[in-house]
């Protein structure tokens, strides 16, 4: 052992190895696993034909999030193949043990609001899912990282997972915000600044004062997004805005157990004189509110600025890339984002659908009227996000702006369940992904936060609190 | 996986080059929520037709594939390799793989044996000529033999995956090795951190 300053990710790795071995992959012990019914069928298989038992049930929770509806759940899911996945992960709970989340639960939602909400997502852990937003869980200086289903199969049978070394990033955002300006825009801002390959490698950490100032809720939302710059995970160090969060939630720590890790989380801050790999400064005064304009969430712009013309990138593939997008998404360079027409807007997933993006949405909302003919969905992450939203009111200030309220899951964030865009809508969604298709077949997304997403559906076309009358 | 020591028996002679994995099994099978089941996918479009060799009475129950050159290239679904497996070869013989289907091999425990091409062409003949032709696939020794017609040749498998063979190890089978450490570990893991349970 030696006094080296490490950075955050480096303590919570080497807290974790099991066995290392020069130039082989670390054998990582993993603190909690989380499962949903898309990625976990066959590995739940591989274990059965083998004989193998899930080793440690009480770390591993289940939800039901990627295909359920958010209407009618009182009746069983229409759709054959969701149906089908769903009971699957059902039974497989059961046989082997594992506590299920089932749709209509009021602890189900999407796997990434759950965790932190019960108080599983603790600082310092390694918690791991087969799906690629588990970096969200990193805001609360966790090591968290998508798995794939053979991944997901050695977890269940040993607990631990074989990692090869990654490199430490830091993302240092400088300043304060400007007013109007969310923890979204943040992280569209880096995505700019980093494309979708600049985290390739890497264990990012998001430092600095617009991330100190940050609620737990914005930091997830940054953390979230991580895997969409290309980094392994995205990290945040604990701090009494942590703390704060965690206290009095159902599974954080009690009594003397709380003293104990509150001593051990102080610790988990990368030492001074600790370097990094790589490292992005940004300057948080910059950052306006933000909306991508093309198919992959790199493609990204102030909302203030108009769509970008191929020309305008030097890189030939990247010059390329543009004009594919433009035509995909029915945009003509030149037009002022603002006087983009908008058909639907989405507010919900694992990005931006916890109480304080509800918050946030429902006072644009609020005394308006959404616009003739525009589609509106806001879908909260959990049923706890929805019983608290309803408790405040919120649910009400969207009804009567004319809003739909949902019932929780993943929704229009992937189109899995029946949300999803038709060929050549236009969204305004708070979610992650403007891949093409993503949230239906020809569907044209714009990803955007929650406030944006909400005047967005007042005006019609693209607009910030701000602009509205 | 289970261990492999010895693969004996008769063999199906696929008398064609260049089978990638979407032949092996197309894309419509990969829709399954199950790890099983994929016997019914393997060669599914050839098997309508009556004539295919699979179809073929005297090669039923065979458990070693013969197969041309250039096996197994294309996508990497693993998926071929299930299939091949659940349908119930224990081995492949073939003059070349694709790297990325020998390699699924390794992990699931599907011995795929690569010959010089004249072996391969003497294989498939004596294999034609008659079905109840035994070949023995030793994976301690590395060697294939044909008794009848007088071929024994070693083939190539690294020492790593040979232990694996034998041992029946898949990845979670040597973490599973490990069991002590990680049950070491597990102690001192903080009696603050939360369970599900
Ligand atoms: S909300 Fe979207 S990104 Fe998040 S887990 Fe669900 S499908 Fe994945």
């Amino acid at each position: 052992m030696t006094n080296d300053p490490k950075t955050l990710s480096e303590k919570v790795w080497d807290d974790h190895v099991v066995s290392s071995e020069d130039g082989q992959p670390d054998l990582l012990y993993v603190d909690l696993h989380l499962i949903h019914e898309v990625t976990s069928p066959q590995a739940f298989d591989g274990l059965r034909q083998n004989g193998r038992s899930v080793r440690r049930p009480d770390l591993t929770i289940a939800t039901e999030d990627h295909n359920v509806p958010t209407e009618n759940i009182d009746q069983p899911i229409a759709d054959e193949t969701s149906a089908k996945q769903v009971d699957t992960l059902r039974a497989n709970t059961s046989e082997f043990g594992i506590t299920n989340y089932p749709m209509g639960h009021v602890n189900q939602g999407i796997v990434h609001v759950i965790g932190p909400e019960q108080g599983l997502t603790q600082p310092g852990m390694t918690i791991v899912c087969g799906d690629s937003h588990t970096s969200t869980h990193g805001a609360f200086g966790a090591l968290a990282f998508g798995i794939g289903t053979s991944e997901v199969e050695h977890v269940l049978a040993t607990q631990t997972l074989l990692q090869p070394a990654q490199e430490t990033m830091s993302i240092h955002i400088d300043g304060e915000l400007p007013q109007g300006s969310t923890a979204k825009d943040v992280v569209l801002a880096i995505l700019g600044e980093c494309d979708t390959n600049g985290g390739i490698g890497a264990i990012a950490e998001f430092r600095g004062p617009v991330i100190e100032a940050l609620s737990m809720e914005g930091r997830m939302t940054v953390c979230n997004m991580s895997i969409e710059f290309g980094a392994k995970a995205g990290m945040i160090a604990p701090d009494d805005t942590t703390f704060a969060y965690l206290e009095g939630r159902p599974n954080a720590p009690k009594g003397a157990d709380w003293e104990a890790a509150l001593d051990t989380w102080r610790t988990l801050r990368t030492d001074d004189g600790a370097t990094f790999d790589r490292e992005v400064v940004l300057d948080g005064a910059n950052i306006s509110p933000h909306v991508t304009w093309g198919t992959n969430p790199g493609q990204v712009i102030k909302l203030s600025d108009a769509v970008p013309s191929p020309d305008m990138f030097e890189d030939q593939t990247a010059r390329q890339a543009a004009a594919r997008a433009l035509e995909y998404m029915g945009l003509t360079a030149g037009t002022p984002m603002r006087d983009v027409p908008v058909d639907t807007v989405f507010i919900g997933s694992c990005t931006n659908s916890r109480i304080e993006d509800l918050r946030a949405a429902a006072a644009v909302a609020e005394g308006r009227s959404v616009k003739d003919g525009m589609r509106t969905l806001v879908v909260p992450g959990s049923g706890l996000v929805k019983e608290q939203a309803e408790a405040e009111g919120l649910h009400k200030i969207f009804i009567d702006a004319g809003f739909d309220w949902r019932e929780p899951g993943c929704s229009m964030c992937l189109a899995m369940n029946p949300d999803r865009l038709t060929e050549g809508e236009r969204s305004a969604s708070t979610s992650n992904r403007n891949f093409e298709g993503r949230q239906g077949r020809g569907g044209r997304t714009h990803l955007v936060s929650p406030a944006v997403a909400a005047a967005t559906a007042i005006a019609g076309t693209f607009a910030t609190p701000e602009d509205l009358s | 996986m289970k261990p492999v020591h010895i693969v004996q028996g008769t063999a199906v002679p696929l008398d064609r080059s260049d089978v990638d994995t979407d032949q092996i099994i197309p894309s419509d099978w990969l829709k399954r929520v199950e790890r099983t089941g994929f016997e019914k996918g393997l060669f599914s479009e050839w098997r309508d037709d009556p004539t295919f060799v699979m179809n073929q009475e005297e090669f039923a129950g065979a458990n070693i594939l013969v197969a041309g050159p250039n096996f197994g290239t294309g996508s990497s679904r693993e998926h071929a390799v299930w299939a091949i497996q659940q349908y119930g070869f224990d081995a492949v013989i073939s003059p070349l793989f694709g790297p990325i289907f020998r390699n699924n091999c390794t992990k699931n425990g599907l011995v795929a044996v690569q010959v010089d091409p004249d072996v391969g062409n003497a294989i498939m003949a004596a294999v034609q000529a008659d079905p109840t032709t035994e070949l023995v696939i030793d994976v301690e020794r590395r060697t294939l033999e044909v008794p009848s017609i007088s071929v024994e040749v070693s083939f190539e498998l690294s020492d790593a995956v040979q232990h694996r063979f034998l041992n029946g190890l898949d990845d979670i089978g040597l973490t599973l090795q490990q069991d002590e450490a990680i049950a070491t570990f597990e102690q001192s893991r903080p009696s603050f951190k939360p369970t599900t349970a």
